[in-house]
C-alpha cells in the first residue's frame, strides 16, 4: 500500500487534509514508491538529505525538443533553440553548485535587507488600502479580495514590474508553478501549456529588462540587470531569475496568508491573542510555517547511491522531500498536530533548508506579519463559511482557492481614526 | 563514604562560565528544584568568550558579552570568590574568602586560563597582553585602539590568528610569530593549515614561521619596544600579545585525590570524576575545558578540548547525571566541533583530525577559498573541515559520527576528482 | 538584553540580519557577528531574529523580563 501513498497525497481529494497520509508515510522514513521514486517524510532524514551534496536540484525533465504545430520555421528552428536555452538556463531553484551559488549570490545582493525592509511600509499601506476597500462588505473571499492581491502588488513593487501589467502574467505564473508538481510536469499537454506560458512571460520580461537597462530604476530587476564589479548576470539567467521571483511572489505568500487566516479561525483563541498582543506574530507565523506551510514538498534527484533511513536511494532515483511531513514529525515536535505558537525550538521546514532555503523568506515574514495582525485587528467577528475550503490543485504549493468569510464589519484603520 | 543515591538538595558548581551556567540551566530543564550555587572567581556574571577575540577587539557592538540567563534560573551566584580546596569525604569546598561550602553534588567547571609569557617581569610590561577573560579583552581592545605602530602576536593557534585578523580589520600592522612550520596545524592538519598560511599572508599579516621569541627589549619605562628572536633578529613592536594556549585551572584540586593532569580532571563516560586509581568519586562531576573524558566515538580515546559546544553539551549531560540515580546515568557521546572566524572566513570543524594521515578536498576548492575537506585515519573518516561551506557540514558530521570509509560522500555536487593527500604529522 | 548565538549551529541564512540589521551582520560570506547586549528598545527586532533563525541558533533574554509577555529565548 505504501508504494502508492504518494499518489494518494497528490490526489486532489486529499488536499484538504493530507496530514494523516503524511503520518502513514512517516512509518517508512524513506519510502520507495512503485514508480521508483523515494519519498522522505521524517525530520531527521529530511534535515540530513537537505544538507547532502549527493542530492541534485537539477531534476526538471528536458523540454520536448520537437512538437508539430504546422509552422516549419518555428517547429524546426525557433522552438528547439528556445528549448535548449531554457534547459540550460533554469532558474536557480533548479540548479546545483557552483552555478547555483553564483546566481543566488547575485540575487541576494539585490534582495538586500534594506530593500526588503522597505517593503514593510509598502505592505502596511497596501494591507490597509485593501481592507478599506472592504468596508461595506459583510462577506468576502479572502483569497481574491486580499491574500492574492497583497503579495502580488508587493512583488511587482519590489521587482519594478508595472502593476497594470499584472493581469497579463497571472495565468502564466499559475501555469509555470505546475513545474513543482511531478505528476503535472510530466504530463505532455501540461508541458505544452507551460512552454507557451514560459515563452510569453519571457518575451514580456525581456522587454522589461531592456527598459530597465535603458533607464534603471531603484528596483530589484534594475539591480539584477546592472553590472556589478565588472560582472553581469547572463541575459538568459536574468530572465529565468525574474520569472522565478515573479512566480514565487504570486504562488506562495498567498497560501501563507490564507492558511494563516484559516488556522486562526479554526483556533479562535489564537486569533484573539494576536489581536490583543500583536508582538506574538513572529512566533505565531513560525508555527504556521510548521503547521500549515505554503510549500509541502520539493523534488530532487539522487546523484549517487545514498544509504539513509534503513534503505539505499539508488543513483538516478527521483526523491521527494516531503517537508510538511517533517514539520509534523512527532520524533522532533511534541504534540505535532497541535497549533502551538509558543513552541520552543521550532525548527520547521516551512522555507525548506540548506542551499535552497527560500530567498523570499524575509519578505514573506514581513507580509504575513503585517497582513495577519491587520486582519486580526480589523475584521470584526470573522466566520468561515466553508470548512474545509476548496483548494487549488497543487499538492506542493498547497492552499485554498477561495476562503469565504462572513464578517460583521471592517474596523476603520487606526490612521483613518486619527485623521477623523 | 556517603552513598551517592540520595536526591541532591544543594548542587554546587565551581566555575561560573559557559559550562557552569549551562549546567545550571540544564538542572532546571530537567526539573531539579533544589539549591544551585555557582562559584566564580571573576567579579562578573557568566559571559561568552568567543566574541572576545573577534568582534569585541574590533570594537563592534558592545564589549558586554554576558550570557542570557532564564528568568526562573533561581541560582545563587558567589562571584569574585575562588575555590581553594576540596574535601571529597566531607563534601566540602574551601573558598578564597575564608568560608566553606558543602555540596550534595559538585560540578567542577573551572576551565582554563591563558598560559602567561614565561618571563614574569616581561609579562608584567604594560604593553604585553594575553587574552582569555573579559577584562583581558577590554584591556587589549584599549591597547589596539591606541593605534600601536606594530602588533606582535606570539602563537599560531586560533586565538593568535583571530587577534591578527582583528588587527588587520583595524588597519594595524601586525606580525604573527609561529613556532612551527605552519599556523593552526595542530587543529587543522597540514593542508588546511597551509591554506590558512596563504590567507593570512594575503591579508597583509607579516607571518613568521619557525620563529621563536627569546625576549623583549624594554624602554626606560619598561614598555616593550621590540622582541628579540632566538636567531638574533629583532622585530619592533609596541604591542605584544602572548597567545600561547591555555592552562587548566586544577591547582585547587591538589590533594583531593582526584585523577588530575595537565589535560584536566579525568572523568568517566558519565562525567563522573575519577580518583587516581580510576574509582568513581562520589557526587563529583566535571564538564567543559577542565574535563578529560573518554570519547565513545573515538574508541574511548581520552579527549581534552577547549570548545564552546563541548562546554554546553557536557555540562548538560553532567547536570542530568547529577540528579539521575545510578540507573538513570546517560553516557556522554558528543562529537567535538568548533568554529573560528578570521580574515573574513568562517572555519568550522567537526570531529578531531588528531592522528589523521589523509586529507582530501571533497567540495569546492582551496583556490576559491570555499571548500569542504575531510580527514582520514586507517581508512575511516574522522573529521571534516568547512571553509565558508557550512550548509554541507551536517552531511559530513554524519559521516564522521558513523566513521564512514574515507573519503566519504563520493559523487557530490561541486566535487572535482577526489585526490587524497598524505597529511603531515602535526608539528609540536 | 543579552544575546548569544550558537555558531556551531549557524549556517549563515542571514534571516537575523533582515530582522535586526543593526544587531547582526556577516563578516565575509558566512561569519556572523552580532550585538551581545542590545538595548531593550530593540526587543521586537531581536524577537523576530530569534524566531526567524532556521536553525534556532539564537538565544536572547530581556533584562526587564516583566516587560516581556513571552519568553524571548529559544531554549
Amino acid at each position: 500500500m505504501n508504494g502508492t501513498l504518494f499518489q494518494q497525497i497528490l490526489d486532489p481529494a486529499n488536499r484538504a487534509d493530507p496530514y494523516p497520509l503524511y503520518a502513514e508515510m512517516r512509518r517508512t522514513p524513506v519510502s520507495r514508491q512503485d514508480d521508483g521514486s523515494y519519498v522522505v517524510s521524517t525530520h531527521a532524514e529530511l534535515y540530513r538529505l537537505l544538507h547532502d551534496p549527493r542530492i541534485s536540484s537539477e531534476d526538471l525533465p528536458d523540454p520536448p525538443l520537437f512538437r508539430w504545430t504546422g509552422h516549419p520555421l518555428s517547429d524546426l528552428f525557433v522552438r528547439p533553440v528556445r528549448s535548449r536555452i531554457t534547459a540550460r538556463h533554469r532558474p536557480f531553484i533548479f540548479r546545483d553548485p557552483p552555478d547555483h551559488d553564483l546566481l543566488r549570490r547575485q540575487v541576494m545582493r539585490e534582495f538586500a535587507p534594506a530593500r526588503v525592509r522597505a517593503m514593510h511600509r509598502k505592505a502596511e499601506q497596501l494591507t490597509h488600502a485593501l481592507l478599506d476597500g472592504l468596508r461595506d462588505r459583510t462577506d468576502l473571499d479572502l483569497v481574491d479580495d486580499f491574500s492574492y492581491p497583497l503579495p502580488v502588488t508587493v512583488i511587482c513593487e519590489l521587482l519594478g514590474v508595472p502593476r497594470e501589467d499584472e493581469p497579463r502574467f497571472q495565468g502564466w505564473a499559475t501555469q509555470l508553478a505546475t513545474a513543482l508538481e511531478p505528476d503535472r510536469r510530466t504530463d505532455r499537454e501540461n508541458a505544452g501549456r507551460t512552454e507557451e506560458a514560459f515563452t510569453a512571460i519571457t518575451d514580456y520580461l525581456q522587454g522589461l529588462i531592456k527598459e530597465k537597462r535603458r533607464a534603471p530604476q531603484d528596483d530589484l530587476l534594475s539591480g539584477l540587470a546592472a553590472e556589478h564589479d565588472g560582472e553581469r548576470m547572463n541575459d538568459h539567467d536574468l530572465v529565468a531569475t525574474a520569472v522565478l521571483l515573479l512566480v514565487a511572489g504570486h504562488e506562495t505568500t498567498v497560501n501563507l496568508i490564507t492558511n494563516g487566516v484559516l488556522t486562526l479561525l479554526r483556533f479562535p483563541e489564537h486569533l484573539e491573542r494576536l489581536r490583543r498582543e500583536p508582538e506574538v506574530a513572529p512566533r505565531l507565523i513560525e508555527e504556521l510555517l510548521r503547521y500549515e506551510p505554503p510549500v509541502h514538498y520539493r523534488t530532487r534527484l539522487a546523484r549517487a547511491d545514498i544509504a539513509i533511513g534503513g534503505t539505499t536511494i539508488p543513483e538516478g532515483a527521483p526523491v521527494v522531500l516531503l517537508l510538511a511531513s517533517g514539520s509534523r514529525d512527532p520524533l522532533r515536535f511534541a504534540d505535532p498536530d497541535r497549533f502551538v505558537p509558543d513552541r520552543a525550538n521550532n525548527q520547521h521546514f516551512g522555507f525548506g533548508g540548506s542551499l535552497h532555503y527560500c530567498v523570499g523568506a524575509p519578505l514573506a515574514r514581513i507580509e504575513a506579519e503585517v497582513a495577519l495582525v491587520a486582519l486580526a485587528q480589523r475584521l470584526q467577528a470573522p466566520r468561515l463559511l466553508a470548512d474545509p475550503p476548496p483548494y487549488r490543485p497543487g499538492a506542493s504549493l498547497r492552499g485554498p482557492r477561495h476562503l469565504l468569510l462572513a464578517i460583521d464589519a471592517v474596523t476603520p484603520s487606526a490612521s483613518a481614526e486619527l485623521a477623523a | 563514604m556517603t552513598a551517592p543515591t540520595e536526591a541532591p538538595r544543594q548542587i554546587v558548581i565551581v566555575g561560573a562560565s559557559l559550562a557552569g551556567l549551562s549546567a545550571a540551566h540544564a538542572l532546571r530543564d530537567v526539573g531539579y528544584e533544589g539549591r544551585i550555587v555557582l562559584i566564580g572567581d571573576e567579579n562578573e556574571p557568566p559571559y561568552d568568550r568567543p566574541p572576545l577575540s573577534k568582534q569585541v577587539l574590533r570594537g563592534l557592538y558592545s564589549a558586554e558579552t554576558s550570557l542570557p540567563q532564564r528568568a526562573d534560573l533561581n541560582a545563587t551566584f558567589r562571584l569574585g570568590v575562588g575555590a581553594l580546596g576540596l574535601d571529597t569525604l566531607a563534601h566540602r569546598i574551601y573558598l578564597s574568602d575564608g568560608t566553606q561550602i558543602v555540596y550534595d553534588r559538585l560540578l567542577i567547571a573551572t576551565g582554563t586560563r591563558a598560559r602567561p609569557w614565561p618571563n614574569g617581569a616581561e609579562a608584567a610590561s604594560s604593553n604585553v597582553y594575553t587574552l582569555r577573560g573579559h577584562a583581558d579583552a577590554e584591556h587589549l581592545a584599549r591597547g589596539l585602539a591606541g593605534k600601536p605602530r606594530r602588533v606582535l602576536i606570539i602563537g599560531g593557534g586560533f586565538i593568535g590568528c583571530e587577534i591578527a585578523s582583528c588587527c588587520r580589520d583595524l588597519g594595524l600592522d601586525v606580525t604573527l610569530a609561529v613556532r612551527g612550520a605552519l599556523p593552526l596545524v595542530h587543529a587543522l592538519g597540514s593542508v588546511t593549515a597551509a591554506f590558512m598560511r596563504d590567507v593570512i599572508r594575503d591579508r597583509g599579516v607579516d607571518l613568521r614561521l619557525e620563529t621563536e621569541v627569546a625576549r623583549f627589549q624594554p624602554d626606560a619605562d619598561s614598555r616593550v619596544v621590540a622582541a628579540i628572536l632566538r636567531n638574533g633578529q629583532r622585530i619592533e613592536a609596541d604591542c605584544v600579545v602572548a597567545a600561547l594556549g591555555a592552562l587548566r585551572n586544577t591547582e585547587w584540586l591538589a590533594g583531593a585525590g582526584l585523577a588530575v593532569s595537565p589535560k584536566g580532571v579525568r572523568v568517566d563516560t558519565h562525567c563522573r570524576v575519577l580518583t587516581a586509581t580510576r574509582a568513581v568519586v562520589p557526587d563529583v562531576f566535571a564538564a567543559g575545558d577542565i574535563a578529560h573524558w573518554p570519547s565513545a566515538i573515538y574508541g574511548n580515546r581520552l579527549l581534552a578540548v577547549e570548545h564552546w559546544g563541548n562546554a554546553v553539551a557536557q555540562a548538560e549531560t553532567a547536570a542530568r547525571n547529577m540528579v539521575a540515580g545510578e540507573a538513570g546515568l546517560i553516557p556522554y557521546d558528543h562529537l567535538p566541533d568548533f568554529w573560528s572566524q578570521q580574515f573574513g572566513l568562517n572555519i568550522k570543524l567537526v570531529g578531531l583530525p588528531t592522528g589523521a594521515n589523509q586529507f582530501a578536498v571533497v567540495q569546492g576548492s582551496l583556490r576559491d577559498r570555499r571548500f569542504i575537506g575531510v580527514y582520514g585515519a586507517q581508512g575511516r573518516t574522522v573529521a571534516a573541515v568547512s571553509v565558508d561551506s557550512a550548509r554541507w557540514l551536517p552531511a559530513y558530521r554524519a559521516a564522521v559520527a558513523e566513521a564512514t570509509p574515507f573519503p566519504p560522500i563520493v559523487g557530490a555536487l561541486d566535487q572535482a576528482d577526489i585526490r587524497p593527500q598524505p597529511l603531515a604529522r602535526a608539528v609540536s | 538584553m543579552k544575546v548569544v548565538v550558537d555558531l556551531n549551529r549557524c549556517q549563515a541564512y542571514a534571516q537575523c540580519i533582515y530582522a535586526a540589521p543593526d544587531h547582526f551582520a556577516l563578516h565575509g560570506a558566512e561569519a556572523l557577528v552580532y550585538d551581545t547586549a542590545p538595548d531593550e528598545a530593540a526587543r521586537a527586532e531581536i524577537e523576530r531574529a530569534v524566531q526567524a533563525c532556521p536553525v534556532r541558533a539564537i538565544t536572547a533574554t530581556s533584562d526587564v523580563p516583566a516587560l516581556m509577555p513571552h519568553k524571548v529565548g529559544d531554549r
